[in-house]
């Protein structure tokens, strides 16, 4: 033992991390619900009840679905951070008002279940959970996931604008572009106002949860592509603001644990997603592509980290 | 007592899908429905019965450098033999398997059999090894199949189970389906296989 004295000169070093940041994943998550908060607001004012019984389906189901899972895989239940809450608010966003209820319900438990859990919990997912979900949903029930319905109480079926566009509904005249940035639109609940997503956005990019990189350059694509193949300035904001361009670049391609760690693979990632959401969207079968666009590119991202990461200063290169 | 051990591996602790992960395209591709899945376990059973039978039997007289080329001859044969079985007695099968039939000759388990155990073992050995394994993958194909049957058609060997309501989830019958049962199929029984090697 030393004595009190020379403890006191000496310096302890405790092991790193030294700084310490108050970001935590509940401050975070809590960010990202606020940043939704705009675009909830819309979709209840919208689409009435039909939005509320889905949102709360979905977020409930979602929180209770990784309340069950950790119990049963006895692991800590981490359901105050948030994080299974934005999941099902992010998939009620990607659902149309007229799905029935176990739509989301069924969404949450796989998102949850199977996209997350099975692969290791938050931060382990390859997949945004939310989006894998709409894909299965998709893929099961495509009737009840395209059949939208016109905002306002009386609901009645109508095309979304990109199907307008796609050719797919004939005879159907395009919304106006205040109607789509504001959101009076068919579609799905979160796809529909863009001036809502786009506030939520700025709110995320202010709070630094998350960067510029990947929205950015994700939208940059798709207005860049579409002003050059599908016809100018006109058919270019309606690509933009219909659909679920603005959701997918600010809320769901931004999920850190399924998008690269790299600012230049970020960039490459936006891009990727830009460019596969116009090519699905103006020659592929589907009307939207922003859903199939980011799963494809997070699937991508590891390989996109591998050869973006940058050298190691004095790493020798291994004789294999 | 031996034999029977070498006949219960193929069905529990050697389960050729569940365990080797061996004969991945038909156990992904055709369990879209119970039937299906069965059919093509038990078609493999045979196959798998005749080659292990006969490289077996050839085992001595087989040259080494050569081996897998004689051994797909074999297992090709017995293939082409049910193929055509199957088109005389069982049409709507030998329809709805269609292309996974003549494919069971690059069944990897059928070649992996043959490689690791027949050609080093005597035929009564070899023949309970192959209705182990055959066994095994017709129990994995057919479960399998139940499962994206019931939740993707609704039904199970083609009987409805639930009424008009029922809306059943298309992805579970198309190729993602397969993979997803899999996974969560083979996660449950690593899982129980885990605790019950943590309580012994």
């Amino acid at each position: 033992m030393m004595g009190g004295l020379e403890m006191e000169n000496k310096l302890i070093a405790s092991s790193s991390p030294h700084l310490r940041s108050d970001e935590t994943i509940s401050r975070i998550m809590l960010d990202v619900l606020i940043a939704l908060l705009p675009a909830t607001l819309a979709s209840v004012y919208f689409f009435r009840f039909n939005a509320i019984k889905l949102i709360v389906l979905a977020v409930g189901a979602s929180v209770l679905t990784e309340l069950v899972i950790q119990k049963l895989l006895k692991k800590p239940v981490t359901i105050n951070d948030y994080s299974a809450a934005v999941t099902g608010l992010l998939l009620a966003f990607n659902i149309p008002a007229s799905a029935p209820w176990w739509i989301p319900v069924i969404g949450s438990m796989f998102a949850i279940a199977i996209v997350k859990h099975a692969f290791g919990g938050l931060g382990h997912n390859f997949m945004n959970p939310a989006l894998a979900a709409r894909a299965m949903l998709l893929a099961s029930w495509p009737v009840i996931m395209t059949s939208w319905v016109t905002t306002g109480a009386d609901a009645v079926t109508t095309p979304t604008p990109l199907a307008i566009m796609g050719g797919e509904a004939s005879g159907a005249t395009m919304p106006t572009l205040t109607n789509i940035m504001v959101g009076n639109i068919g579609g799905c609940l979160g796809e529909t106002s863009a001036i809502a997503l786009i506030i939520g956005g700025i709110y995320l990019l202010y709070r630094k949860v998350i960067t510029w990189r990947i929205p950015f350059t994700y939208i940059a694509t798709v207005a860049v592509l579409t002003l050059l193949l599908d016809g100018g300035f006109s058919a270019m904001t309606y690509h933009l603001f219909a659909g679920g361009l603005m959701l997918g670049a600010f809320y769901m391609a931004t999920d850190y644990s399924s998008s690269p760690v790299t600012p230049k693979g970020q960039i490459i990632f936006g891009v990727g997603c830009g460019v596969i959401t116009t090519v699905i969207r103006l020659y592929g079968g589907y009307p939207e592509g922003v859903s199939y666009s980011i799963l494809l590119m997070n699937v991508a991202a590891p390989i996109i980290d591998k050869y973006t990461s940058p050298k190691v200063f004095g790493e020798v290169k291994q004789n294999a | 007592m031996k034999l029977f051990d070498t006949f219960k591996n193929g069905i529990g602790k050697e389960n050729p899908v569940f365990i080797q992960l061996l004969g991945m395209c038909p156990t992904l591709a055709v369990t879209t429905t119970a039937t299906d899945g069965m059919a093509m376990g038990l078609a493999t059973t045979s196959v798998l019965l005749g080659s292990n039978l006969v490289i077996s039997l050839f085992r001595k007289v087989i040259p080494d450098k050569i081996r897998i080329p004689a051994f797909i001859v074999v297992i090709a044969t017995f293939v082409t033999l049910i193929g055509m079985f199957m088109h005389a007695y069982a049409m709507s099968l030998y329809k709805s398997l269609g292309l996974f039939i003549p494919l069971i000759v690059v069944n990897c388990l059928i070649l992996g059999r043959a490689e690791s155990f027949a050609s080093n073992n005597k035929p009564v050995k070899a023949l309970a090894d192959g209705l182990g394994m055959g066994i095994g993958f017709t129990l994995a194909l057919t479960i399998l199949g139940i499962v994206r049957e019931v939740l993707g058609a609704g039904s199970v060997f083609g009987f409805e189970l639930f009424g008009e309501a029922f809306k059943p989830a298309i992805v579970m019958i198309l190729p993602p389906g397969a993979f997803l049962a899999l996974g969560v199929l083979l996660g449950i029984i690593n899982w129980i296989g885990q605790k019950k090697a943590n309580n012994a």
